[in-house]
């Protein structure tokens, strides 16, 4: 494979680096072309998260305060996969979000919507056997943002994986399904291709539902293949 | 099986998740220092994380850190066996993340042989005060060598 459609076959799936509708990525991405790496530069597997580092209650972010949170509870749960089917197995994931209000709970969020003292909006987890992972949590809010008049962000919750090695990392949003925000959010629009698009929504499931309890969601993250056996 | 997952931005907020506990010491008490800024074409980035992945003995060694206000980050490591570090940055206005290499002074590769003489030096880490300086420049004269993985 010739190394310019290797670049090639990236940008289909991933957005560009500079997509002017995002404003901040005028003076963010590179003016230069990426080099390829040849594939053997590539193949450092990831650090080993043990289980150590995930506590009982860190997939599920509505039991880390006294209270409960405010919103509606969901479950969020899938599979962990490599391009070819693999399951990814034991792999960090990291998420965080913004409360039921849109309001994310660090110093520079400054949107007026309060606080929630029983929400922080940080959650992690290891993957099965299988590549599954669950979190239970609440839905997230949208916000506004200074992007262009009247921007507003989609709900999402940001997800961060780590793969079988360096070049299965990913650091991506999750969305969800029938949002009317996704037409005006240049975030959500620079991924081109709108298959791969609608790989970024979850799905609701009503089988993965908690009766009077939770809604349910099911979102699958494919990671590029291992380059090593 | 359905295609890849598209990356998204990390946003401004990833420390919500990110700094639950230090992770810019990729061996803690190691004897390499390495500090940096990074800058995108208005100045300092405040709000990138760095990842420094490295072989060890026994598999992967990973760190990570924030930048600061003036958009300063501080690794502390050991000279891993070949010389080479991975390093991955992550910023709002970063569509997906960065992947780029760190040479330790006087250490070269095919992959570095590679790039155009000019841009070089933008790889290698050069001392400074017992520390190693590693710069990271998204755009402008000194814009970092970047690849695509």
């Amino acid at each position: 494979m010739s190394e310019d459609r290797d670049v090639a076959i990236l940008e289909d799936v991933d957005p560009p680096l500079h997509y002017p509708d995002y404003r901040s990525t005028t003076v963010r991405a590179p003016k230069r072309p990426l080099v390829v790496l040849p594939e053997r530069f590539r193949d450092l597997e990831s650090p080993v998260f043990g289980h150590e580092s995930i506590a009982e209650l860190d997939n599920d972010l509505t039991r880390q305060h006294e209270g409960e949170p405010q919103g509606q509870r969901i479950v969020v749960t899938g599979r962990v996969l490599e391009e070819d089917g693999r399951p990814v197995r034991n792999a960090l994931i990291e998420i965080w979000q913004t409360n039921a209000g849109g309001r994310y709970r660090h110093e520079g969020d400054q949107h007026p919507s309060p606080l929630d003292p029983n929400f922080t909006g940080a959650g992690r987890t290891l993957t099965d056997d299988d590549g599954r992972y669950e979190f239970v949590t609440i839905k997230p809010g949208a916000y506004p943002w200074g992007n262009h008049p009247n921007a507003w962000r989609p709900a999402h919750i940001h997800f961060s994986l780590f793969g079988r090695a360096f070049s299965g990392r990913l650091v991506t949003q999750m969305y969800f399904p029938d949002d009317p925000l996704f037409d005006q959010d240049p975030i959500f629009q620079s991924v081109r291709d709108p298959k791969a698009r609608e790989r970024l929504l979850a799905q609701f499931d009503l089988a993965l539902t908690r009766p009077e309890w939770a809604l349910g969601f099911r979102w699958d993250i494919v990671l590029r293949s291992t380059p090593f056996e | 099986m359905s295609g890849r997952t598209p990356s998204q931005t990390v946003g401004p907020f990833f420390a919500i998740a990110f700094s639950r506990e230090r992770q810019c010491d990729v061996v803690p008490g190691g004897s390499v220092q390495i500090v940096g800024h990074v800058f995108d074409g208005d100045g300092p980035v405040h709000d990138a994380i760095v990842e420094l992945w490295q072989q060890g003995e026994h598999g992967t060694l990973w760190g990570r850190c924030g930048t600061g206000p003036d958009g300063s980050f501080e690794l502390v490591t050991e000279r891993p066996p070949d010389g080479v570090a991975d390093v991955q940055v992550f910023a709002r206005g970063l569509l997906r993340h960065l992947v780029t290499r760190l040479y330790f002074p006087g250490v070269s590769d095919e992959v570095l042989d590679a790039v155009e003489a000019e841009r070089r030096e933008t790889l290698v880490a050069r001392e400074e005060d017992g520390a190693l300086r590693f710069d990271i420049h998204l755009q402008g004269d000194r814009e970092t060598v970047f690849f695509a993985v």
